[in-house]
C-alpha cells in the first residue's frame, strides 16, 4: 500500500510553518504508524531533503512520548492506543492522511511534529507527590488500603502523560491529566495529609501554564490512550471545591 | 479572602460560579414552569399565583435582584472562561478541527446561551415589563384584567401574548435553545460542582437529557396550545368584553378589541 | 591495568552491609549542601538517586534527554517487582530472594552485593507504598503478590501490567518534589555526550542540549551514571528506541572498566519480527506463562497449517516436556534458547518460521475467558492491536527477542566504578544479576541502588574531596572533552555519505542477533567481529546525516549513539569470545551439557543446556578501554562465595 501525508513543516518556533505534502513508498499494512514516518525519513534523507521531526521512545505505548494529530484526532483513528501502536492497515491504500502537531499554547512548538510539553511537569512538581522522605516510610502493609481504592487510583495513575487530552480539548484544557495526578494521590489514604495543598497547587499551575478551562465536552476522555475518565475531573472539581470554601 | 480570590480567579473557582449560578438558574426554570403550567388549570389559578407573586413587593425585587446577579455572573464566567480558552489554542488545526467524541450541545454552550440571553431580554420586556411595542398584539395587554378580581389578567395576557404567531415560534426557538443549553448544562453542573462520579456518570447523563426534553415539551405545551389548539381564547374574548371603555386604549394606538 | 578492588566488607555476609554503613564515612550535615553531585539518567535507579541525595542535603543536578524523567525507560516494565516481605507465609526470606538470584544469574554475580540487594528489598515496598504506588490489593486492604518468572514463592507486588510505569511514578514524584524544593536542578532534552576525568577522578559531564544543539560543561564532586543498558546494539529489542549506551561508553572510554559486556538477556516472550521495517520488538508480560502453554508442532510439515488444525498428539510441549518441574515457568534464557532449538529444527511456526505459540486454550476451558480477560485483558488487547489476531481464538505466536543488558560499567560494593568519583547504578552497572536476570529483579535492583545503596555509600568518596577544590569548567580537561565532543558532531555531520544510520544499525543489529544472539561460537563471533569493524569503517567514510549542529536533529542524535555502538558491539563479541564456558545467557555452543555428561545421566539438566566452567570463569571480565584501535585490556575480579556453594543450575 501507498498513502499521501500532508505533515506539518515548521522549522522552528519563530518560522511560519505549512503543510507539505509526500508519498510513500510502498509499505506493508503491518506497519506501525511510526515505522511509516521512519520510512519516509529515510527516503527524505537519501533525497537529501530535512527528515521530518516527531517525537518517539518507547514505541510501546506507555512512556507518552509519541505524539501527533492524525486526520484530526490524536493518537490516531483507534481508542485507548497511542500513535506508536498504530499500524498502517488502519488506513487504505491511496489515503491522505494529514498529520499535524499538538496544538496549544501551553505546548508551544519546538520544530515540525515536535512540541514541548513541559507544562506538565511544572503541574506535577508543584504537588503531584507525597512528601515522604526516603526512609521514612512505615511497613507496606501498615497502611490498608482498600480494594476498590486502589483500583480507582491505578485507573488514575495510568495517566502516560502524552498531552493528548489537551490536544483534542476545543479550550486546550490539561484538566483530564492534572485531575489524573490529583486522582490518583487524593484517592489513597496515604494521599490525605497533602490533599487540599495538592489540588490548589496543581490547578493553580495549570491555570499559570495558560491551558483552558474545562467545559466537559468529555473529547479528552474518548482519545485518552489509557482511556481516563472524566468522573476524575469531577473528582478533582470536588477537592479543589472543598479546599476552597475551607478557605486554604 | 483566600476563599474569594480562589473563586473569582481560578478556572475551576470560576467553573464552580458558573455551576452554582447556572443550578440556580436551572432550579428557576424548573419552578417557573410549574408556575406557568397553571395555565392548563382554570383561569383563576394562574391569576391568583400571578398576584401573589406581584403582592411580594419589596421580597419580589429582592428576588428579582438576585436572579438578574445570578443571571450576571454566569455570564461573566462564561465569557471570562471563554475568552481565556479561546486563548488557549493560538493556532487553530489545519485538517478542520475535527470535534472528536463531543456533542454539539457541550461545544455550542456560548452561543446557546447568548441565543438564551437575547430571548430572555425579550421575555422580560414581553410579559415582565410589558412593552406593548413588542407584543405584537392587537390589544393592549396591560389593559387585561381578571374580571372577577380586577388584579391584572395574566391567563389573557399569555393567551393574548401566544396567539401571536411569529412570538409563538420565538418563544418555542427560545425554549429550545434553553433546553438545548440545559442538556449539557445540567451534567456539565455536577461535573463542575465534583458531584459525578463513576457510579452516577451514566444516570447523570441521561437525567440531564432526559430533564432537558421534559421542559421543553412543558414549556413548548403553552404557546403551542394556544395558537395551534386555540386554547383559552375564549376565556380572553370574555376578559376583552368585561373591558374598560376603548378610549384608554385607543390612546396606545391599539385597539382592545378587533 | 585498572585497579579492581571491590571492597566487599568483612564479615558474615548477612552483617556486611549493616557493618558498612556504620564503617563508612559521614559528612556533616552542614556540608552537604556545598557538595554537588550530577545524577545522568532518571529511570527508576537515576530518579530514586537524585532525590534521596537531594533529601540527604546534597546540591544535586539531574541530565535526562528524554523531555520528561518519567519518560525513562523503566517505565515499560510490566510484571512486577520482587521483595523479600514474605507476606503470603510461603517460606520467602531475604536469604531465599538472595539464593534465588545469585543461582538464577548462574553463580556470576557478586555474592555481597546480591545480598544486600535481598535484604533492601523489602525497604523499597514500604517506601513505594507511601509514596502512593497503587500495588495490587486484596479485599482486605493487604497487599497482593504473584508468583514471577519461575520463582517457586509468590514475592512479586504488583500494579496491573504496569508495575515499571508506577514504580517510576512514585521516584518521579519524589523527584519533582526535590525540584520544587531545589534540592534537585532537572535538565531535560540534555544528553551526556562525554565524561570529564580530572585527575584521574570523574568530575563533570559534557551534555549537548538536544533542542538547540547547544554544548556546555557541568562540573561536580562526584558523577552519577544511571543510565540503562545497551541492548539497542542488536536494533530489534524491547528498548525504547532513545535508549543509549553513550554514556556508559564514553566512561568507559576515560577509563572506566566495562564489566562482562557479552551479558545479554533474551526475553521468551515477544511477538516475533514480521519485516525489514521493523523499529521495535513488543515483549508480551512473562505472567503470560504462568497460565499460557508453549508448543511447537512435532512435525515440520504442520508449521503452515492452522494451529486449531493440529491435533494435541502432534503438538510438541517443549518445555513442559524438557523442564517438568518448571515447565512453561523455566527461567528466562532456558526458555529462549528452547525456543530457538526448536525454530532450529525447522519447527517453528508463523511467516518467517521463528515463532512458537503460547497458547491459553488450556487456561480458558479450566478458567473460563472471563477470568483470563481479567489476568491478562490489556496484554491480549496490544497483541491484538499489533498483530491484528484475536488470543483468545488462537494461540499467540511468540519469539525470544534482547531484553537486558546483565553487563555493564564495573562497579564495587560503594557502586563506585575503577574511576574514583563515578557511581554507576541500575542497568548500567554489572554487578547483581550475574549472567541471567530474573524476572521482577530489574525493578528491584534499580531502586535498591538509588534509594538505599548509593545513599549509604557516596559518602565515602565525597568524604576525601574538598568541594572548594573542585575543578572550574575552565579547567583542560573540560576543554579537551568539549573539544572531542564538537570533534565527533563534526565528523559525523560533514561526512555526506550514501548511508542513513537508520540502515547502519539494521546492519549492525543482523550481525549481532547472528553472531552474538542467543547461541555464539568461536567462528561466529570471529566473523561478527571482523564485519563489525568493517560497518564500523564504512560508518566512518559513508554515514549521511542529515541537518545542522546547533538545531533539533534527531538523526544526529541516532548517529551519535550509532558510533558508540559501533564500537561496544566489537567489545561483547570479545567478552563472547574469550569466555569460553556457557553460563545463564550467554551460551556458547561449544560448552554445552551432552548426552555422555554424568548431570545429564542424574537428570540434573538436559543436553544442549549451558555448561559452566567454575574452575576458569569465576570471574567478572572488567575490560578497560587500551585506546583507538588497540585491544582492551582484560582486568579479572575472581568471584569469591564465602556462603553459597557454586552448583550446577537445575531446573528439572
Amino acid at each position: 500500500m501507498k498513502v499521501k501525508l500532508k505533515v506539518w513543516r515548521q522549522k522552528n518556533a519563530g518560522t511560519p510553518g505549512g503543510f507539505q505534502i509526500y508519498e510513500t513508498p510502498d509499505l506493508n499494512p503491518n506497519m506501525s504508524f511510526l515505522e511509516m514516518m521512519d520510512v519516509v525519513n529515510e527516503a527524505l534523507t537519501l533525497r537529501g531533503e530535512t527528515p521530518i521531526a516527531f517525537d518517539h521512545d518507547c514505541r510501546e505505548g506507555i512512556c507518552g512520548t509519541c505524539s501527533l494529530v492524525i486526520n484530526g484526532k490524536p493518537h490516531g483513528p483507534h481508542r485507548a492506543v497511542a500513535t506508536c501502536q498504530t499500524y498502517m492497515r488502519s488506513f487504505k491504500d491511496g489515503d491522505e492522511i494529514v498529520v499535524e502537531p499538538f496544538r496549544a499554547k501551553g505546548f508551544p512548538l519546538i520544530k515540525d511534529l515536535v512540541v514541548d510539553r513541559s507544562a506538565f511537569e511544572r503541574i506535577q512538581q508543584a504537588g503531584g507527590f507525597i512528601s515522604v522522605r526516603t526512609g521514612a516510610a512505615p511497613d507496606a502493609n501498615a497502611v490498608l488500603v482498600p480494594k476498590d481504592k486502589a483500583e480507582a487510583a491505578m485507573d488514575a495513575a495510568q495517566c502516560i502523560g502524552c498531552g493528548a487530552c489537551v490536544a483534542v480539548c476545543k479550550n486546550a484544557s490539561a484538566s483530564l491529566f492534572v485531575a489524573a495526578k490529583v486522582s490518583h494521590l487524593n484517592l489513597l489514604p496515604q494521599g490525605q495529609p497533602e490533599k487540599e495543598r495538592r489540588v490548589l497547587a496543581m490547578v493553580k499551575q495549570m491555570d499559570e501554564e495558560g491551558f483552558g478551562a474545562c467545559t466537559v465536552t468529555g473529547a479528552c476522555e474518548a482519545v485518552c490512550p489509557k482511556e481516563i475518565s472524566l468522573s476524575f475531573i469531577a473528582k478533582m472539581n470536588h477537592d479543589y471545591g472543598l479546599a476552597m470554601l475551607k478557605g486554604k | 479572602m483566600k476563599l474569594l480570590s480562589n473563586l473569582f480567579t481560578s478556572t475551576l473557582g470560576r467553573k464552580y460560579i458558573m455551576a452554582g449560578s447556572g443550578a440556580v438558574l436551572g432550579l428557576f426554570v424548573v419552578g417557573h414552569l410549574i408556575g406557568n403550567l397553571q395555565i392548563f388549570l382554570p383561569p383563576a389559578a394562574i391569576n391568583r399565583y400571578a398576584h401573589f407573586l406581584q403582592s411580594l413587593g419589596e421580597v419580589l425585587w429582592g428576588i428579582r435582584l438576585f436572579m438578574l446577579t445570578t443571571i450576571g455572573l454566569h455570564i461573566w464566567a462564561a465569557i471570562s472562561l471563554t475568552l481565556e480558552n479561546r486563548a488557549a489554542r493560538p493556532e487553530r488545526y489545519g485538517s478542520g478541527y475535527a470535534p472528536y467524541a463531543a456533542s454539539l450541545a457541550s461545544r455550542t454552550m456560548l452561543i446557546s446561551g447568548l441565543g438564551v440571553a437575547a430571548f430572555l431580554i425579550y421575555h422580560l420586556l414581553h410579559f415582565t415589563v410589558r412593552l406593548e411595542d413588542i407584543n405584537g398584539t392587537a390589544i393592549l395587554i396591560r389593559q387585561l384584567k381578571d374580571p372577577v378580581t380586577g388584579y391584572p389578567d395574566c391567563y389573557a395576557m399569555m393567551v393574548a401574548g401566544f396567539s401571536v404567531v411569529p412570538v409563538s415560534l420565538f418563544y418555542l426557538v427560545g425554549v429550545g435553545l434553553l433546553c438545548f443549553h440545559l442538556s449539557h448544562g445540567i451534567q456539565a453542573m455536577f461535573q463542575s460542582l465534583g458531584l459525578r462520579n463513576p457510579a452516577y456518570a451514566p444516570l447523570i447523563t441521561k437525567a440531564a437529557k432526559g430533564i432537558a426534553l421534559v421542559l421543553f415539551l412543558g414549556y413548548a405545551a403553552i404557546p403551542t396550545s394556544v395558537f395551534v389548539f386555540g386554547h383559552g381564547k375564549a376565556y380572553l374574548q370574555e376578559v376583552i368584553n368585561a373591558a374598560p371603555p376603548a378610549a384608554a386604549v385607543a390612546a396606545a394606538g391599539k385597539d382592545l378589541v378587533k | 591495568m585498572a585497579v579492581l578492588n571491590s571492597n566487599i566488607p568483612s564479615g558474615p555476609l548477612a552483617q556486611k552491609w549493616e557493618k558498612h554503613k556504620f564503617e563508612g564515612r559521614l559528612i556533616n550535615p552542614a556540608n552537604k549542601r556545598k557538595y554537588k553531585i550530577i545524577v545522568v539518567g532518571a529511570g527508576l535507579a537515576g530518579s530514586s538517586a537524585a532525590a534521596t541525595l537531594a533529601e540527604l542535603g546534597f546540591d544535586v543536578h539531574n541530565f535526562v534527554f528524554h523531555d520528561s524523567p518519567r519518560r525513562a525507560h523503566s517505565v515499560a516494565a510490566q510484571g512486577g517487582i520482587n521483595a523479600a516481605k514474605n507476606y503470603q507465609n510461603d517460606g520467602d526470606s531475604v536469604y531465599r530472594l538472595f539464593y534465588d538470584t545469585i543461582k538464577g544469574g548462574d553463580f556470576r554475580a557478586r555474592e555481597a552485593n546480591v545480598y544486600r540487594l535481598a535484604e533492601v528489598s523489602v525497604n523499597i515496598i514500604d517506601q513505594c507504598v507511601a509514596q502512593g504506588v497503587p500495588f495490587a490489593r486484596e479485599y482486605g486492604g493487604l497487599l497482593d503478590n504473584r508468583s514471577f518468572g519461575g520463582a517457586q514463592v509468590s514475592r512479586t507486588f504488583y500494579a496491573r501490567g504496569q508495575t515499571g510505569q508506577q514504580l517510576l511514578l512514585g521516584a518521579y514524584a519524589a523527584l519533582c518534589k526535590m525540584i520544587a524544593e531545589g534540592g534537585v536542578k532537572s535538565h531535560t532534552h540534555a544528553e551526556m555526550l562525554d565524561l570529564v576525568v580530572v585527575d584521574g577522578h570523574a568530575k563533570g559531564i559534557i551534555v549537548r542540549n538536544l533542542r538547540t544543539g547547544q554544548i556546555t560543561r557541568h562540573n561536580a564532586d562526584a558523577v552519577v551514571l544511571a543510565t540503562g543498558g545497551y541492548g539497542n546494539v542488536f536494533d530489534l529489542s524491547t528498548y525504547a528506541r532513545g535508549s543509549n549506551a553513550t554514556a556508559i561508553w564514553r566512561a568507559y572510554k576515560r577509563g572506566a572498566c566495562f564489566a562482562n559486556p557479552c551479558f545479554t538477556q533474551i526475553h521468551p516472550t515477544c511477538i516475533p519480527v514480521t519485516g525489514d521495517y521493523q523499529s521495535k520488538l513488543t515483549l508480551m508480560s512473562e505472567s503470560l506463562r504462568n497460565d499460557g502453554r508453549i508448543w511447537v508442532p512435532k512435525k515440520k510439515e504442520d508449521c503452515r497449517k492452522n494451529p486449531a488444525d493440529i491435533p494435541e498428539a502432534d503438538r510438541d510441549y517443549y518445555l513442559e516436556r524438557m523442564y517438568g518441574a518448571f515447565g512453561n515457568l523455566a527461567p528466562r534464557d532456558i526458555a529462549s534458547r528452547a525456543a530457538k532449538y526448536v525454530c532450529d529444527e525447522g519447527r517453528g511456526i508463523g511467516e518467517t518460521g521463528r515463532g512458537v505459540y503460547l497458547d491459553f486454550a488450556d487456561a480458558i476451558q479450566r478458567l473460563g475467558e472471563a477470568k483470563i480477560r481479567e489476568r491478562y485483558g490489556n496484554l491480549f488487547s496490544m497483541y491484538h492491536e499489533i498483530t491484528d489476531e484475536n488470543a483468545y481464538q488462537t494461540p499467540m505466536r511468540i519469539y525470544p527477542a534482547v531484553h537486558y543488558t546483565m553487563g555493564g560499567l564495573w562497579v564495587d560494593y560503594n557502586l563506585m566504578s575503577n574511576l574514583p568519583g563515578l557511581f554507576v547504578l541500575g542497568e548500567a552497572n554489572f554487578s547483581d544479576h550475574g549472567a541471567n536476570r530474573l524476572g521482577a529483579s530489574a525493578l528491584m535492583q534499580g531502586l535498591a541502588d538509588g534509594y538505599f545503596v548509593l545513599p549509604g555509600t557516596i559518602s565515602n568518596y565525597l568524604a576525601t574531596q574538598k568541594p572548594e577544590r573542585r575543578p572550574g569548567l575552565d579547567h583542560a580537561s573540560f576543554q579537551e572533552a568539549e573539544q572531542s565532543v564538537r570533534g565527533r558532531i563534526q565528523r559525523l555531520l560533514n561526512c555526506r555519505g550514501q548511508r542513513t544510520p537508520a540502515n547502519f544499525h539494521k546492519a549492525l543489529g543482523k550481525i549481532m542477533w547472528e553472531h552474538c544472539g542467543m547461541a555464539r561460537n568461536r567462528a561466529g563471533l570471529e566473523k561478527g567481529i571482523e564485519a563489525i569493524r568493517s560497518l564500523r569503517e564504512e560508518y566512518g567514510r559513508n554515514v549521511l546525516v542529515p541537518g545542522e549542529e546547533h538545531d533539533f536533529n534527531q538523526a544526529l542524535e541516532h548517529a551519535g549513539r550509532l558510533a558508540d555502538y559501533l564500537e561496544l558491539a566489537e567489545l561483547m563479541c570479545r567478552d563472547a569470545q574469550h569466555r569460553e564456558e556457557s553460563c545463564g545467557g550467554h551460551f556458547r555452543e561449544e560448552y554445552q551439557y551432552t548426552p555422555d555428561d554424568p548431570e545429564v545421566q542424574q537428570g540434573l539438566v538436559n543436553p544442549g543446556d549451558v555448561k559452566r566452567r567454575d574452575d576458569q570463569f569465576a570471574f567478572v571480565a572488567a575490560w578497560e578501554y587500551a585506546g583507538e584501535d588497540q585491544a582492551p585490556t582484560l582486568n579479572k575480579e575472581p568471584l569469591v562465595y564465602e556462603e553459597v556453594q557454586m552448583s550446577t543450575r537445575s531446573y528439572k
